[in-house]
């Protein structure tokens, strides 16, 4: 006789279960990104302190997705309502979930400004090369020759540039000694869960962390499971997954 | 809790934008982010200035995106936040006005207007009228004070505080560069000295409260997926706004009450014209004021009344009528004749006034 296990799924307590299934189309990267962060919420005692603001996008899907507090912003605005939350009550864990759109076009003044002044919060970016819930266009991160919505043809790098890359860029800009810059990826949960504990350890101690995460998108990619994860790999080797800046005295 | 400045009633000469510093102290105004534009750059100075004695915060931001936007998070964080901007700087902010305005967060922000539209002229205008009334994508969910000179920014600027918080509607002050750059005698005094309590400001984010133990976390949208979910939100919003209107609404008459012909103006120009009908007064000639405060919403009984007992109108603006297409659709039915003295960016003057009326007299056109 088989003996069926009736247990439930295992979720963070900072993962909003009345909300039901995600909103994410299927296979979408967002909800292992999210699901990683509430974990690390958790494991660090963090809930309380915390406060989630997502952007327009398909980010904006996660506005009832945590079960902290959450403000859903308007497109690029995040890192600014979020950076005025850690002003005006220090001591919040402010985490800005936006994605590539979000971060390295219409808001990209914001993430230059916060990464300069190395505000106390975490910018959270979820890369997956293109405009996802606006149907498929272009991004700042579209990697060359990759076809979507507006280049039909494949990104042609001489007419509309090379991809941002927004962790270096980050890296080059932010202080230091109170930073933590990261390129991580949802091919790799473990390590993903590791680096955000390391960005949002550092938000706590009062830094600025910045995580950059490559991300999978395969109903604007047209792909099967086999292609997208193909497709990621092939983002890895072009955006370097590591580690760009780690403040003295952070594991 | 911040410091306050002023205890005892203090009578200084000051510039308006400092005026509107120590107000928002007054008002306990914890927080300000701003970013620079003329003409009102003097308000953040002033702010600045006095944080090691206030104890209060500030922040230059990047951008007015970025002023109004942290502004709401300071505000959504339970601070009595606030910004100030000016033309081009009010253009962008409207960004995160309209989201305040669709999350009913309670915004405060002085608008020193200046010439537009564009980058325009730095100084001077009524140009941001229907800009701060109507900015956005949205439907005017906002409460207006236009003020006239000093006293009114003290008073208002505390009052705009409370106003917002208790309706949790954006609330500005509209005034200009004349008022934020010229100085006048100014009568500060601490609120609680007039029996004001400043209303409380409850975090929304990190809310009192344990998540999952004493409540649920809350999740603050401006997102709808449904039109008729939408609309029913708004309508909402509209009724509180009508009710509000009732209680809010503010106007004020100068020698109104017998006039044959009735000035509508509103900010300082309503200053140029209380000097105009003294001096027509003197030459016998009928003349008066209205003046509306909350130029939105505005207060729109006492607006017919002034007009019914008046035999004409005359509209008198910094800007091409902009106050005077708010008021007109309020005067559907009235059949008053009216005239109109538009200085677009420019200052009008009592002679101005004293000209136009004169004109209007001797015109044909005038009812007998």
């Amino acid at each position: 006789m088989v003996e069926l296990l009736n247990l439930p799924p295992e979720i963070p307590s900072t993962q909003n279960t009345k909300v039901g299934a995600s909103k994410f189309c299927p296979g979408c990267g967002h909800g292992i990104i999210l699901k990683s962060l509430a974990y690390v919420i958790d494991e660090l005692g963090l809930q309380e302190r915390s406060v989630f603001g997502c952007d327009i996008g398909c980010s904006l899907l996660s506005w009832n997705f945590m079960n902290i507090d959450t403000v859903q912003t308007h497109h690029g605005r995040t890192t600014p309502v979020i950076y005025g939350v850690t002003r005006a009550n220090p001591g919040t864990v402010g985490i800005a979930y936006m994605g590539d759109g979000g971060g390295l076009a219409i808001g990209s003044q914001h993430l230059v400004n916060a990464s300069v002044r190395s505000e106390n919060m975490l910018i959270l970016l979820c890369n997956n090369t293109n405009y996802g819930m606006t149907g498929g266009q272009m991004s700042p991160t579209t990697m060359p020759g990759q076809i979507t919505e507006t280049t039909p043809y494949g990104r042609d790098c001489e007419t509309t540039g090379k991809p941002a890359k927004g962790a270096e860029m980050v890296a080059s800009i932010v202080d230091p000694t109170k930073s933590f810059v990261a390129r991580s990826s949802v091919s790799n949960v473990r390590k993903l869960r590791a680096t955000l504990k390391k960005a949002i350890t550092n938000v706590a101690n009062g830094g600025f962390s910045f995580v950059e995460v490559l991300s999978i998108c395969p109903l604007n990619w047209r792909t099967n499971n086999k292609d997208t994860f193909a497709r990621l790999a092939k983002m890895e080797e072009f955006f370097e997954v590591k580690d760009f800046v780690v403040p003295e005295g952070l594991n | 809790m911040v410091k306050k400045l002023i205890e005892k009633d203090t009578k200084m000469f000051l510039t308006g934008n400092e005026v509107i510093a120590y107000a928002a102290n007054a008002a306990q105004a914890e927080f300000m982010y701003g970013y620079p534009i003329t003409p009102q750059n003097e308000i953040m100075h002033t702010w600045c200035k006095l944080l090691p004695k206030t104890e209060a915060g500030f922040l230059q931001t990047e951008d007015e995106i970025s002023a109004g936007f942290s502004t709401i998070g300071g505000i959504l964080a339970g601070k009595r936040a606030f910004t100030a901007t000016a033309g081009p700087g009010n253009v962008i902010m409207q960004d995160a006005m309209s989201m305040a305005e669709m999350m009913r967060i309670p915004f405060v922000c002085a608008v020193m207007q200046r010439g537009g539209p564009s980058t325009a002229t730095v100084i001077y205008a009524q140009q941001e009228t229907n800009l701060t009334c109507f900015g956005g994508n949205g439907e005017g969910f906002r409460i207006v004070y236009s003020t006239a000179g000093h006293q009114d920014l003290y008073d208002y600027v505390i009052k705009a505080f409370n106003t917002a918080w208790k309706y949790r509607f954006p609330t500005f002050i509209l005034a200009d560069g004349y008022q934020g750059k010229m100085r006048e005698p100014v009568m500060m005094y601490d609120p609680a000295t007039r029996g004001i309590v400043m209303e409380p400001t409850p975090a929304e984010l990190r809310a009192v409260g344990k998540i999952g133990v004493d409540r649920d976390a809350n999740h603050l949208r401006n997102t709808f997926n449904l039109e008729e979910e939408l609309m029913e939100h708004l309508e909402g919003y509209q009724k509180d706004f009508d009710a509000m209107s009732k209680e809010v609404a503010e106007y004020e008459e100068y020698k109104a009450e017998d006039a044959e012909i009735l000035i509508i103006a509103h900010g300082i120009v309503a200053r140029s014209a209380k000097t105009a009908i003294d001096a027509l007064r003197e030459k016998g000639i009928k003349v008066g004021l209205f003046r509306p405060i909350t130029i939105r919403p505005l207060a729109v009984e006492p607006l017919r009344n002034a007009v019914k007992r008046s035999k004409q109108i005359l509209f008198t603006e910094s800007a091409n009528g902009q106050l005077a297409r708010m008021v007109l659709e309020k005067l559907y039915g009235l059949t008053t004749p009216y005239s109109t003295l538009y200085k677009m960016g420019v200052g009008v003057t009592g002679d101005d006034l004293i000209y136009k009326v004169e004109e209007m007299i001797n015109s044909s056109q005038v009812v007998a």
